[in-house]
């Protein structure tokens, strides 16, 4: 096994009274896709930062190819970054913009602009050296500033939400260039997003990261599937979230019944005990709608709601229900047949769900009792 | 009355001041300037067309060399300004913060809320034999008498460059606080150290504002008449003391016009000129200032 590009150990950066990245540690595998996921002020753009060099943690280390970078400035470290702005140098052509770091290494013009434009070529601007940088389109600029890095053969590249700036539909089509291009170029990618979806289908690991630690690191399946702490299952995909207390226990299932007197059952996560409260994770796709209870599967606990809204959406579509006695909301993916695609609002019906595909977890201290 | 005749009237209207102050002030004075020094006096209130004044100006070498000295001090006044202006403005623009920065430059205003000659007396105090500095160099032991300091080359360029430094530091601030920080953390990202930043990004982002100011700087020295004359006294040679001269002094306007004529023509060659290495376009320029 090869050694890691990138190893953090125990990396702490304070700012004036609060922690921003506390203690983390954490590797990531030569020519992996890695992501930090987090919501904004989590401290994943200081942890980024750290790891170009424009910030020096104040404690603990960053090793990158096997080298501890400590001391060393953006400058001489062996990592190129794509800034959530591009930050494409207006003053030049494309073609000198992807040849400025090697200009810097003081290669040849002939040989950069060869380089240069085979890069371009490589990404699919072969065509655009000569232009300006505001001739191009977003998802052109966004290739540029890409291209710009990898022709330096970085160990890492990090990329700073590359894709925010980008509208919708150009953001799905650069998602799938982002993963192709990785692919292709074998590169160490780091990159950082608030997008659960980015991050799901772009990595190979993902780090959800909370206020300066990482709540769960794993593959994208084990974030979406087995969640390890409430932040992640409320984080990553839709979740249905239900507060309430444990009453009993069965192997590795628990019940547990909401204030107002609602009773599910889920899978624990962590030790859980009877009485202790608890928040329930149920994902909108892994309930099941019938017209009658009877159609239900037989093992699992049945429930009964009131239509409120039929969300469309085409393939996401969902409706939002209200459980009959409590009158919570409870979202459920719609099947892709179209079976239930005449649903009207105010319409009783019957939902189950099976109590091993939902979670549920000990409450976090200061959201016991809390709903969503 | 038709709505298009009523646009141009209020148009016209809107213009008026500016135009009557162009003509007026500018234009009119300038033909009368240019008609005055192609003539030439050859019996009381007797003129003829002539180019006897220019001949003069080529023929007296006092003249071309007061004219050439004060081409190139300006010219180095203005490069010492753009010096010293540059980390003022890039302090003000990107290292201050917020009050910082404003405090920064209103203290770099200051000084303009003083008439410019009570500025320069301040100078006179300052720098002469019986002034301050001498009196405080000689207490340090480096010097045994008080030393002049007025009337050297090196003390007009310190008030060229004092007189002239907000006039650069405005534009640059304007276009060095128009430089994406991210574009200097991506060349530096991209393996560029701090000199690299500066010359090949930081520069050409700051090329109209750094022309701007060189313009405005280079026409205020080089039409300045009070420093030369209070702080380099007989020795400035400045070329508009020249004109006072043959204005004032000689009574010969017709000369004095060409003189006015030829430093006209100094200072459009130089920011042509200046212009044309520093690649710019007078529009773009003139938008930063």
């Amino acid at each position: 096994m090869s050694t890691p590009d990138l190893v953090a150990d125990a990396v702490v950066k304070r700012f004036a009274d609060h922690v921003a990245v506390d203690s983390l540690s954490f590797s990531v595998e030569r020519g992996s896709f890695f992501s930090i996921l987090g919501p904004s002020g989590c401290g994943k753009t200081t942890l980024l930062r750290m790891i170009a060099g424009f910030i020096e943690p104040d404690d603990g280390d960053i090793a990158i190819g096997g080298r501890s970078m400590r001391g060393v400035a953006p400058n001489r470290r062996p990592v190129n970054m794509v800034f959530q702005q591009l930050a494409l140098f207006p003053m030049m052509s494309v073609g000198e913009d992807v040849a400025y770091g090697l200009a810097r290494r003081g290669m040849s013009r002939v040989e950069r602009m060869k380089r240069s434009n085979a890069m371009l070529e490589r990404v699919g601007l072969g065509n655009a050296a000569d232009k300006r940088v505001d001739e191009l389109s977003g998802g052109q600029r966004q290739r540029v500033a890409i291209a710009r890095s990898l022709v330096l053969e970085p160990t890492l590249l990090l990329l700073d939400e590359p894709l925010g700036a980008l509208d919708l539909k150009l953001r799905e089509h650069m998602k799938i260039e982002l993963k192709q291009l990785q692919a292709s170029f074998g590169t160490t990618f780091v990159y950082i997003t608030h997008d659960q979806s980015e991050a799901l289908v772009l990595s190979d690991h993902v780090g959800v990261m909370s206020h300066g630690r990482f709540e769960q690191l794993g593959t994208p399946q084990d974030l979406y599937y087995r969640p390890q702490t409430p932040f992640v299952a409320a984080f990553v995909g839709a979740n249905n979230r239900i507060v309430g207390r444990a009453t009993r226990s069965d192997g590795s299932l628990a019940e547990i019944a909401t204030a107002d007197g609602w009773v599910v059952r889920a899978l624990k996560t962590g030790a859980i005990a009877d009485g202790d409260a608890v928040e329930v994770f149920v994902r909108p796709e892994v309930a099941m709608l019938a017209r009658s209870a009877a159609q239900l599967p037989p093992d699992q606990p049945q429930h009964s709601g009131e239509v409120q809204s039929v969300l469309f959406d085409g393939a996401n579509s969902a409706v939002l229900l209200q459980e009959a006695r409590t009158r919570r909301e409870f979202r459920i993916a719609l099947p892709q047949t179209g079976q239930f695609s005449d649903l009207k609002p105010h319409e009783k019906i019957a939902f189950s769900f099976d109590p091993s595909r939902a979670v549920c977890f000990a409450a976090r201290a200061g959201t016991a009792g809390q709903d969503a | 009355m038709d709505p298009r005749w009523h646009a141009r009237l209020a148009l016209g209207l809107l213009l008026a001041p500016a135009l009557l102050w162009l003509g007026a002030l500018i234009i009119l004075p300038h033909v009368d300037l240019a008609v005055l020094s192609f003539r030439e006096r050859v019996g009381p209130r007797q003129y003829v067309a002539s180019l006897a004044q220019y001949k003069t100006f080529f023929a007296e070498p006092l003249y071309w060399h007061v004219f050439l000295r004060t081409a190139v001090m300006s010219v180095i006044a203005t490069g010492l300004t753009l010096l010293l202006a540059f980390p003022i403005a890039w302090i003000i623009a990107k290292l201050a913060r917020g009050r910082a920065g404003s405090l920064l430059f209103i203290i770099c205003l200051i000084p303009f809320w003083v008439s410019e000659t009570v500025r320069t007396l301040g100078w006179m105090i300052l720098l002469r034999e019986s002034g301050v500095l001498p009196a405080l160099l000689v207490k340090m032991g480096l010097t045994h008498v008080p030393v002049e300091l007025l009337y050297r080359d090196a003390t007009l360029l310190v008030g060229l460059v004092y007189t002239s430094l907000l006039f650069m530091v405005v534009p640059l601030v304007s276009s060095l606080e128009s430089l994406d920080d991210s574009l200097i953390e991506a060349a530096y990202d991209l393996g560029s150290g701090g000199f690299a930043i500066l010359r090949s990004i930081v520069i050409p982002h700051a090329a109209p504002g750094i022309t701007a100011g060189c313009i405005v700087v280079f026409m205020l020295t080089l039409g300045n008449y009070l420093t030369p004359t209070l702080l380099g006294g007989k020795n400035s040679q400045w070329f508009t003391e020249q004109i006072y001269t043959q204005f004032i002094t000689r009574f010969n306007w017709e000369q004095g016009a060409a003189f006015g004529f030829l430093l006209l023509a100094l200072s459009t060659a130089l920011v042509v000129i200046g212009l044309r290495v520093s690649g710019q376009r007078f529009g773009d320029v003139m938008r930063r200032t």
